[in-house]
């Protein structure tokens, strides 16, 4: 099996048809609907709202937090605001509301939002590249196991080292890791974060940014507001016993507060010099641009070397958008087969490679589970990240795909799936699939758009 | 035998996909989206190099403006912050815009200068925008298995 992972693939040696190729067909034929995208998406993510709405498989400690907010805040808007609104002002409530407001939707935005998955590569892809490795100029070893591939580009005068992904079968693109959580090469990585149970990568860090700074000022804002509260309350003489036993909850929040607004505050300021600095976390605790010649911004080919462009490139640059396009449809069945085909593009064919070695993937899941929820946010993550190897994981746990999905029946699917997975248990060799042409790019361009954009952009699928 | 087809969908029809040309990313100037001008051997009796070189060229300047940090992506960042990020669910970004001119523009060149020619170009965004694929196909008439041997024995000893 080892021999085989790093075989060079030859499309061009696959054989015109085998067994597995007309089942495959079968399967999909038999099943009717269209199907779209994320359900069939490798990596480990739960997607919800037919796609519209993804999180990673691990929701982490997400319910805490979002409990947390939603207790604290309700305790305060119920418990405290009335009191402080006769005696201070009625702006105490509004400026709460507005932080409340920020705080929930960017917390939902950053764990909601695709962090910039970069999607696997197609077959063909992943054969060029091994094609481009195994040429006479690269220094390949005859060991029974490769060294880890890696490229270097000059960025900006200075040397970048571009892995090689084995789970994703492609060179990683600067500043890109791979997540062992999600399984999944994100761009600009920046860590796995537990509790807003997502990545935090180019995608989602403006607003996990405008999470911890509108959340930091909440806390100090609610902690301000509800020791004004107890204090107005034990004033004249009644001690702080007595305004404690008027309002419990307010002693509640008073503790929970306390305690969250020095680790958030210290988060937000670590996260304000990464971005002033065009840092991520992952390569602030890799060390990966400091310590070289003492001269720090140098070091960093991304930097701008200017605070306000750099905040303004991380925070306010154009928005990129999803690369997984997860609510595009499957290219359908329904093309002419051709036997004379030579070469075969196969859709189908990522189902296959994709949904195989199931158990290894479970032996990697089960101790990846207990360090996230003892784990604080940025430190642990990124370690763990970096240091989990995805060369040292054989090729054969490319992810099966369909795992973490919640708004179809898995049931209906798994017979399916086993039926695949037996059919193909190497994912080095490229099954043949189903004998399918290759779908016309023009028509999966405009089902994407035009799946992407159904309730407003109708016109854009004129452009065919 | 190239300007039997007058349209893509018949070029699929009467030919067969002999291999395919990946255009890698360029990370000189750092991780802003840019594809690399180098003409591929496979093309070489294909198509003009100048054609090539146009193409890319000009997808790469479109990338280069729907990445580029200036006034607009300012005013949409901030614009964006100050409502919490939910103006990004109604608003169309400037990325966006940009994305479907370039779907356009590569849509144009397959019918009027790769298609004849036997080449299909994917747009990168079907590819998580690592390269642009370009299809070769071959035809798939009485000659076409030998011719396609050939090319891919020529193609497999580059």
């Amino acid at each position: 099996m080892k021999s085989r992972e790093y075989k060079q693939i030859e499309p061009r040696a696959l054989p015109a048809s085998a067994p597995p190729a007309p089942a495959a067909g079968k399967e999909q034929a038999q099943g009717g609907r269209a199907r779209r995208k994320w359900e069939v998406f490798p990596g480990n993510n739960r997607f919800y709202c037919d796609g519209r709405v993804m999180v990673a498989r691990e929701t982490g400690a997400l319910p805490v937090t979002l409990g947390l907010v939603l207790v604290t805040s309700g305790c305060f808007f119920i418990f405290d605001c009335p009191f402080l609104v006769q005696h201070l002002t009625g702006c105490i409530p509004v400026i709460g509301g507005v932080l409340f407001a920020f705080v929930l939707a960017s917390l939902l935005r950053t764990s909601f939002t695709d962090p910039g998955i970069l999607p696997r590569a197609t077959p063909e892809e992943a054969a060029d590249i091994e094609k481009q490795i195994d040429n006479p100029g690269s220094s390949s070893s005859s060991s029974y196991r490769p060294p880890p591939r890696t490229k270097e580009v000059v960025i900006n005068q200075q040397v970048v080292k571009l892995k090689y992904c084995f789970t994703c079968k492609i060179f990683r693109p600067p500043r890109t890791s791979h997540c062992s959580l999600c399984d999944n090469c994100v761009e600009r990585f920046d860590h796995h974060c537990p509790w807003v149970g997502n990545c935090v990568g180019k995608r989602n860090y403006r607003f996990f940014y405008c999470f911890i700074v509108s959340l930091s000022f909440l806390t100090a804002f609610i902690f301000g507001c509800v020791s004004a509260h107890l204090a107005l309350r034990s004033k004249d003489g009644k001690g702080l016993i007595f305004a404690v036993q008027e309002s419990p909850a307010s002693a509640v929040e008073l503790v929970i507060c306390f305690f969250s607004v020095w680790s958030i505050l210290g988060l937000s300021g670590f996260h304000t010099y990464l971005v002033a600095s065009n840092r991520t976390t992952n390569e602030d605790i890799k060390g990966s641009w400091s310590g070289k010649s003492g001269a720090e911004e140098t070091g960093n080919p991304y930097s701008y070397n200017n605070v306000f462009k750099n905040c303004c490139a991380v925070l306010c640059g154009p928005m990129p958008p999803s690369l997984i396009d997860r609510r595009g449809f499957l290219p359908t069945e329904d093309a002419p087969l051709s036997t004379a085909v030579e070469i075969v593009e196969m859709p189908a064919s990522k189902n296959d490679v994709n949904m195989c070695t199931q158990g290894t993937k479970d032996l990697l899941e089960s101790p990846s589970v207990s360090p996230i929820l003892s784990a604080s946010c940025p430190q642990a993550k990124p370690q763990m990240v970096s240091s989990a190897p995805p060369d040292s994981v054989p090729a054969a746990t490319s992810s099966q795909g369909g795992r973490g999905h919640r708004s179809s029946p898995p049931d209906k699917r798994r017979p399916r799936r086993s039926r695949k997975r037996s059919a193909s248990h190497n994912p080095a060799y490229i099954a043949p699939g189903s004998g399918l042409p290759p779908p016309l790019p023009t028509q999966a361009t405009s089902s994407r758009r035009s799946s992407r954009k159904e309730p407003r952009r109708s016109s854009f699928t004129s452009l065919q | 035998m190239a300007t039997e087809f007058h349209n893509l969908h018949d070029l699929r029809q009467g030919t067969s996909l002999a291999t395919k040309v990946f255009i890698q990313r360029d990370y000189s100037d750092g991780t802003i989206c840019k594809f690399q001008t180098k003409f591929p051997s496979e093309l070489e009796s294909r198509i003009e190099r100048a054609l090539f070189e146009d193409t890319v060229k000009t997808l790469n300047s479109f990338y280069c403006e729907a990445e580029k940090i200036g006034g607009q992506s300012y005013l949409e960042g901030c614009l964006a912050c100050a409502t919490a990020y939910i103006i990004f669910l109604c608003m169309e970004t400037q990325y966006e815009k940009v994305l479907k001119k370039i779907s356009t523009y590569i849509q144009e060149q397959n019918e009027k200068i790769y298609g004849p020619r036997g080449l299909l170009i994917t747009d990168p965004i079907e590819r998580g925008m690592r390269v642009i694929e370009i299809s070769v196909y071959e035809d798939r008439g009485s000659s076409g298995s030998s011719s396609s041997r050939s090319s891919s024995a020529a193609s497999s000893t580059r």
